[in-house]
């Protein structure tokens, strides 16, 4: 036990070099840095979070991180993007490399516990899919005993995988590539027989092959996957900033206000509307942050639904249905609570 | 000039600056002294630091509430490998994961070194050779070779190998092998009776062939003369196992791979990931090889080629007999830093999906949030993997040696 220890604490000076002994909270250290470190799935992700021409990140999940640096800073812009792989993510946010992940990371009890990790919110209600070529003329994933099949490394899919197949008395070869743009090619190029990963990623890689249409998404969902923001354990004030930031983009929608009318909103009536925008003061303050932030955050970004119709929606490249992430309203189970 | 043994050196330099008698036993201007005092400085130094860091690394991990162990070692993975030489299942521990990556590991860096050994000298005689066609055409490819990163290589035979046609249109160049983006399989040969008779025979013949070897040299250091012998012995390794397999009264039985719904069953395979791996670590370490068996050959004085050929050497014996074994002394140091570097070089396997140390590591760090232990281990597997080849080498070395 003693050697353990001792063995132990070599190895973790050699992360101690790169560390502070002593910093203030996350939240102290991200206003002096001036800018939220946010993690995106790397090297990208169609819809989630690319780089556009200038090499300014967009997509659903970037723009949570946005929101967040309004609440902190009242600017969307003072962010930091980085964009790690499945493998990376979580040393990354451990060691304080990053500040918050924004990259559709699942919400699961060992990560919450183990990994030391909150999940403020859950951003995405999914579960993991399997694409397969039409040509393969297979309508369902318990048809696949013995393919081969593409997986993300350290991913819940990877789990649910194999979990799927040994459930069912089936077999299956594994081919495990980290970067996503290079599993996603040796699938277009058959050396895997089918592509799992969450559906919503599954539609998103699916626009980058060459031809979209040849691939199909089987029936079957292998697990549920709730798609979390996650911060690491140890700043309750950091935690709150990241559930208000998304809670008030439902809440938004909930109330029916938009980039477009949220000037309009500000001289009405209804008190919920007025308490949520900062014209009656209190929320700001009980945050911690200025009372403008949720109309910062509409007036720049939008409610939730604007947000997933702009990047996920029927209209974008990735045309996925609303479904589960519905307002509870509407017939989803996108439930969040009230911003009061 | 031969180099004086140290312990000299070291005395003749403690007797000419060896204190006076006057002088105090650890007086400050008594070199021995400072030299104590200078190194046990750098020591303490080297000390604090290291608490330092270790302390505060300690503390920051206590703070994060994390902890330090390897009782995971033991909990179930969970997760599937693609290929595996020792067996494993998703049932098994994480321990037997990292073993499984360790195993893989070592596969592919004996395989490649074996290879680069046998391509690098073929290639290194190749390129002095006096054809301009051959000697240009090597070192063109060692140009290539060496000034390429090897992970582009790694993707360029990936993509290479993917891009082949798939199970259900795989190549067929001899009946029952198959070559597709599935990999190459062929058939293996059934552990039946007459497989056992015609590996007993193999070995006899190999025996036997030792005994007409030495007979040969034998008769060559009597008579001057040196028999024929290459064919015999040809004949022999080939002949004996066939008839010990007719003689065991059954017959040799293959087993075919077969297309089977998606894949192949059956025979041996060779994942693409393996094939590409290996093609890229061997064909970028060979370029460096060739190098250094080329200017070992060329370290060996030239009197030695005339001394031999004014012996009556035919030349391909000349190259064997006195210049290579010359030549080795020069090449095998730089030669363990090449299988040194193939072997942590096969940690780019990540990149094309080989199932290596790395790749596992990777997944069981991110299953367990356990980072320090598990880069510990990979850490202490690769050490080991290195310190046990340059023992090797160094051994090998010691044994060719001038003495």
């Amino acid at each position: 036990m003693k050697i353990q220890r001792l063995v132990g604490a070599c190895i973790a000076s050699l992360v101690g070099l790169f560390q502070p002994a002593l910093a203030g909270t996350t939240l102290d250290a991200i206003k002096q840095r001036g800018s939220l470190k946010c993690a995106v799935q790397g090297p990208s992700n169609p819809g989630f979070g690319v780089p556009d021409t200038q090499g300014r990140w967009q997509g659903f999940n970037v723009d949570f991180c946005r929101a967040i640096a309004i609440m902190i800073f009242g600017d969307g812009e003072k962010i930091q993007i980085a964009p790690l792989t499945t493998q990376t993510r979580f040393p990354a946010l451990q060691s304080g490399e990053v500040d918050v992940l924004t990259n559709n990371t699942t919400f699961v009890l060992v990560r919450d516990t183990q990994l030391k990790f909150n999940f403020p919110a859950i951003t995405f209600f999914d579960g993991q899919g399997i694409m397969v070529p039409k040509k393969l003329n297979v309508q369902s994933a318990l048809k696949l005993d013995g393919a081969t099949v593409c997986v993300q490394p350290g991913t819940t899919t990877e789990l649910a995988l194999t979990d799927f197949f040994r459930k069912h008395n089936m077999k299956f070869t594994p081919v495990v590539i980290q970067a996503r743009d290079e599993l996603t090619r040796a699938y277009a190029e058959g050396r895997c027989d089918a592509l799992t990963s969450d559906a919503t990623t599954l539609a998103a890689q699916r626009t980058t092959v060459s031809n979209p249409a040849d691939h199909i998404i089987l029936p079957e969902r292998l697990s549920k996957e709730p798609l979390g923001l996650t911060v690491r354990h140890g700043d309750e004030e950091l935690r709150d900033i990241v559930a208000w930031a998304f809670n008030t983009l439902v809440n938004a929608e909930e109330f029916g206000i938009t980039k477009a009318n949220v000037d309009e909103m500000l001289k009405g009536t209804d008190p919920q509307i007025r308490r949520l925008l900062g014209v009656d003061p209190g929320l700001g303050a009980a945050l911690g942050v200025d009372e403008k932030y949720a109309y910062t955050i509409i007036k720049t970004l939008g409610n939730y639904g604007e947000l997933y119709e702009k990047y996920l929606g029927e209209k974008s490249p990735l045309g996925i249905p609303r479904g589960l992430n519905n307002l509870y309203t509407n017939g989803g189970i996108m439930y969040v609570p009230p911003s009061r | 000039m031969p180099a004086l043994p140290p312990e000299i050196i070291a005395s003749n330099v403690a007797d000419i600056v060896a204190p006076t008698p006057s002088m105090p036993r650890f007086h400050r201007s008594d070199p021995r002294t400072r030299r104590l005092i200078y190194q046990g400085a750098f020591f303490l130094v080297l000390l604090a630091a290291g608490f330092y860091f270790g302390s505060n690394a300690a503390a920051n991990i206590a703070r994060r509430g994390l902890e330090l162990g390897f009782a995971f070692l033991g909990r179930t993975a969970n997760f599937a490998i693609g290929e595996t030489i020792i067996s494993y299942s998703p049932a098994d521990s994480y321990g037997r994961a990292l073993l499984v990556g360790a195993a893989n590991t070592l596969m592919v860096a004996i395989v490649g070194c074996v290879l680069t050994t046998v391509l690098g000298v073929a290639l290194g005689i190749l390129r002095l050779s006096t054809n301009p066609l051959l000697a240009r055409l090597v070192g063109t490819y060692v140009e290539l070779g060496r000034n390429i990163p090897l992970l582009l290589q790694l993707f360029f035979w990936y993509s290479l190998v993917t891009r082949l046609g798939g199970a259900r249109d795989a190549w067929s160049p001899l009946p029952g092998v198959f070559v597709s983006n599935r990999g190459l399989r062929a058939p293996t040969i059934v552990a039946n009776d007459a497989f056992a008779y015609a590996l007993g025979a193999l070995v006899l013949a190999i025996v036997l062939c030792v005994i007409v070897k030495r007979w040969a040299e034998l008769r060559q250091a009597a008579t001057g003369k040196r028999p024929p012998v290459l064919a015999v012995m040809l004949a022999v390794l080939g002949g004996l196992p066939i008839l010990g397999g007719l003689a065991s009264g059954g017959s040799l039985a293959l087993d075919y791979p077969q297309l089977q719904g998606f894949n192949f069953t059956g025979g041996m395979a060779l994942s693409p990931e393996f094939v590409a791996l290996l093609t890229g670590l061997t064909l970028y370490t060979t370029a460096f090889v060739t190098e250094i068996v080329r200017t070992g050959i060329q370290a060996v004085p030239h009197g030695q080629w005339e001394a031999s050929r004014a012996l009556g050497l035919s030349s391909g014996r000349i190259m064997r007999l006195v210049i290579l074994p010359q030549a080795m002394r020069v090449i095998i140091p730089p030669l363990t830093s090449q299988y040194l570097n193939l072997t942590k070089n096969s940690s780019l396997a990540v990149a094309i999906g080989y199932p290596d140390l790395i790749s596992i590591s990777g997944t069981v760090i991110n299953q367990t949030g356990q980072a320090l232990e598990v880069i510990f281990i990979f850490m202490a597997i690769y050490l080991a993997i290195s310190l046990a080849t340059s023992a090797g080498m160094n051994l090998l070395n010691n044994r060719l040696g001038l003495r």
